[in-house]
């Protein structure tokens, strides 16, 4: 008999009119290890909770058909079945990593002694050397995962029979750095190696448990869509997959690196004969967004583009990095500057760096080095705590002509108005929800046009030209907070850039997206430097490093 | 099994945090009883003397300034308006100092510095697992309670975090300049939805691990148990208490509060 078994199985959530996942039919062995992948929205999820026995009863959702594991259903196998889901923060449930890891065996009714021996076991498992009453507040994203599974694995230890457990992980290395995904894959891969524990793992970087599993099951609207060993689906179904957004090895992506391209006007001959006045699709292939015209993108001007003297000795080395490019003259730099929260915890210091005006920036390095805090900084929402930021001559604001009570830096971004940096600094934050301020997409867009005192029917024209270009036309009333991932990621982009900001800081703005919203990104980024913008990204992404590191900023 | 609890750095420390809770009550109950400064003052300093004993530090006693600018404000409007007696000082008006409007605002002032330097002493830097661990096993507060609000303040910290970031954002969106009220109320909501967001993925974990299963029994990893040490507390606790009303009864100012004025 098979471990996991599904027979027609369906569920609606309650409130819902269309089923989540139906007519599913499928088996599972014990000790297999399988990738579940689909278009989102194709029930991956609702599968893996289901299989959790987490899904909820009757007043929760209508379920359909029969789903068993190992001949039971899943909301009474104890912790025979256990999920690991994609964010870190809320996995982890008690304050210290001991009693996180006991947590589970607690609520199983597990005797004391029984369970401090699972956790250390589970905890040495996982790799997690830790004191057992070292704070879970200070754990990196890929620790805390690790948590997660050794709770899930101390519960598998404890439980009556040890019989061999079910490892259900739902995207678990999303929000994670390269680091944190090397250590949650090689934690996954100890458990596995007794050959006895089932791993059904949802991912879009297949790379990651590329070697790890040994069957692909892909679901769709309709059921299965495909099902069986790893190479032969992706050959199969490589391309399909690829446009759906899953991360498929080998397929190559439609997007061609900065730095290979010789000038920006020369690649695409496409961008010179394009309509201003047409917006194209995001997913074209071929055709770059023409965002002259859609996000009011003004070519840069002869004074602009002048080359300025660079200000700094430090930025001149930084500078000669960029092999046979001229430099541009930098549009902000920082001189001897120092980032951090607060006056007392300063994150990093003496740092003396330039943007060149029109080049994609791109901040590197490992976790905690203040990538993030510096980007704000730059980007004039968190004060320097020493030393300067240096905005050059023609972005600053024309001084006021009415008095005010104090006279602003003009070259500090941080002392100009909120308004004042709509058209010249942008930031789009990590968590998209963060920027959301308006009940509807649209308002979401229209906000800092009105701001900028632009007429109604103005804004209006704009508003429109946005939403077809980021696909939410179809979205325009819906509420941000209801969009799906990538859909909100877009929406964060686009109200930023709806103001035209000469300077878009992008803190991770790839972070835990598909494929298709990916290269959705990136060709928007592209299309912003062409008409001159400049681009300051973090970002622990190498494919996108790869395609838009013109400029790195590295810090250690 | 200690290496899985948190380490005892004072005295104080050693009492479980359940019988802490009981000392800072016991000891608000004399103040409860009587208003005189007599006891007040009694309280006050036997509080002192006792958490230098188990090691309570200045540090600590330092988070009471802003009680103290309480109790200042407490005492002078006893002082100013209280019911008048004895000698009278000042007549101005409604105000009237008198001898004894100025012995009230004297034990009001002490009762509150006292009542402060019970529970900030007893009860700062109690490690709320360590409470939870008691309130579940000793006073036998539901598990889903208990753990469900221990789960709860773990993730404030993480809507600190949320607030700043969203004041920012608001910033790059161009809301930074005026719209105040505006402003805090869409921070407001965000966080709001934000905080039942990690709410509901917190619940879903803490299901996923097999948590509020109906019908269910559960064991505790870390056992939560009264000892000697809490006894000592709550034995030194009552001493406190039985001194100060003594004095007062002895000094003939003890006035129990809910019969009339004395005259």
């Amino acid at each position: 008999m098979s471990l996991v078994e599904a027979s027609g199985w369906g569920w609606r959530y309650a409130g819902r009119r269309a089923w989540a996942i139906r007519d599913l039919d499928l088996t599972i062995d014990a000790g297999e290890r399988v990738l579940l992948l689909g278009a989102s929205g194709a029930g991956k999820s609702t599968l893996l909770l289901a299989l959790a026995g987490v899904l909820g009863g009757s007043d929760e959702g209508t379920e359909a058909g029969r789903l068993l594991v190992d001949g039971q259903h899943p909301t009474r196998l104890a912790g025979r079945v256990g999920m690991v889901q994609q964010d870190p923060d809320s996995q982890a449930v008690l304050a210290r990593i001991g009693d996180d890891v006991a947590f589970g065996c607690e609520n199983l009714a597990i005797p004391r002694p029984a369970i401090w021996r699972e956790v250390r076991r589970s905890l040495d498992a996982v790799g997690l050397g830790l004191p057992l009453t070292h704070p879970t507040h200070a754990l990196s994203g890929g620790q805390k995962q690790r948590l997660a599974i050794a709770g899930l694995l101390a519960m598998q230890g404890a439980a009556a029979e040890r019989r061999p457990g079910v490892l259900l992980l739902d995207e678990p290395t999303a929000n994670l750095d390269p680091t944190g995904v090397g250590e949650v894959r090689l934690a996954i891969e100890h458990v596995l190696a007794d050959r006895r524990t089932t791993l059904i793992v949802v991912e879009h970087h297949v790379d990651v448990w590329q070697d790890l599993i040994d069957r692909v099951i892909v679901l769709g609207p309709a059921g299965l869509v495909a099902d069986g060993d790893p190479a032969a689906v992706f050959s199969a179904h490589g391309r399909e997959l690829a446009d759906a957004g899953v991360w498929v090895p080998g397929v190559p992506l439609p997007v061609v690196p900065r730095h290979q391209r010789t000038r920006p006007e020369n690649v695409n001959p496409a961008h010179e004969v394009a309509d201003p006045g047409v917006t194209q699709p995001l997913q074209n292939p071929v055709t770059p967004i023409p965002l002259t015209g859609v996000v009011g993108v003004r070519p840069p001007t002869g004074g602009d583009s002048v080359a300025q003297p660079l200000q700094n000795p430090a930025t001149a080395l930084e500078m000669a990095g960029i092999a046979g490019v001229r430099p541009p003259a930098p549009i902000l730099h920082t001189e001897d500057l120092a980032v951090g929260y607060a006056a007392g915890a300063v994150v990093q210091s003496d740092i003396n760096v330039a943007l060149p005006r029109g080049v994609s920036t791109v901040i590197t390095g490992p976790n905690g080095v203040g990538k993030s805090t510096l980007a704000l900084t730059l980007a004039g929402l968190l004060p320097q705590l020493t030393g300067h930021v240096v905005a050059s001559e023609p972005l600053r604001p024309p001084p006021a002509n009415r008095r005010q009570r104090r006279v602003p830096d003009l070259a500090d971004p941080h002392d100009w108005t909120s308004a004042q940096l709509l058209t010249r600094l942008g930031t789009v934050f990590q968590e998209a929800e963060h920027q959301f301020v308006a009940a509807t997409v649209r308002d979401e867009l229209a906000t800092g046009l009105a701001t900028l005192r632009w007429a109604g029917a103005r804004i209006a024209a704009r508003v429109d030209e946005l939403l077809a270009t980021l696909h939410l036309a179809d979205l325009a009333e819906a509420n941000p907070f209801t969009l799906s991932g990538g859909e909100k990621r877009r929406l964060s982009v686009g109200s930023i850039l709806a103001g035209g900001p000469e300077i878009i800081v992008l803190d991770e703005p790839t972070f835990g997206q598909d494929r298709t919203t990916w290269i959705d990104l990136v060709r928007l980024i592209m299309s912003l430097l062409d008409v001159g913008r400049t681009v300051v990204s973090v970002t622990h992404d190498r494919a996108f490093l790869a395609v838009l590191g013109e400029h790195r900023i590295e810090l250690s | 099994m200690t290496e899985t609890a948190s380490v005892p750095a004072r005295t104080l420390d050693r009492l479980n945090p359940v019988a802490r809770l009981l000392c800072a009550l016991l000891l608000a109950l004399p103040i409860l009883i009587t208003l005189d400064w007599v006891s007040s003052g009694a309280m006050l300093v036997l509080e002192i003397v006792a958490f230098r004993l188990v090691g309570v530090g200045f540090r600590t006693l330092r988070r009471l300034l802003p009680v103290a600018v309480l109790a200042l404000i407490a005492a002078a409007s006893m002082a100013l308006y209280g019911r008048p007696g004895g000698t009278v000082f000042v007549r101005w008006w409604l105000v009237i100092i008198s001898e004894r409007s100025l012995l009230m605002a004297l034990a009001v002032g002490l009762r509150v510095l006292a009542l402060a330097l019970a529970a900030v002493g007893l009860l700062g830097g109690v490690d709320p697992t360590d409470m939870a661990d008691g309130l579940a096993q000793i006073v036998r507060l539901p598990a889903r309670f208990v753990l469900g609000t221990l789960a709860g303040i773990r993730l404030l910290s993480l809507l600190a975090e949320d607030w700043r970031s969203l004041g920012l954002a608001r910033r790059a969106r161009g809301l930074g300049d005026h719209g105040r009220l505006r402003r805090f109320f869409s921070m407001v909501f965000a966080l709001l939805v934000l905080a039942i967001r990690r709410g509901t993925k917190l619940a879903t974990a803490m299901e996923v691990r097999g948590f509020g299963a109906a019908g269910r029994q559960r064991t505790w990893a870390r056992e939560s148990r009264l000892g000697p040490a809490d006894a000592v507390g709550l034995g030194l606790t009552l001493v406190i208490d039985a001194v100060s009303l003594t004095a007062a009864v002895a000094a003939g100012t003890f006035w129990f509060i809910w019969t009339g004025v004395p005259d």
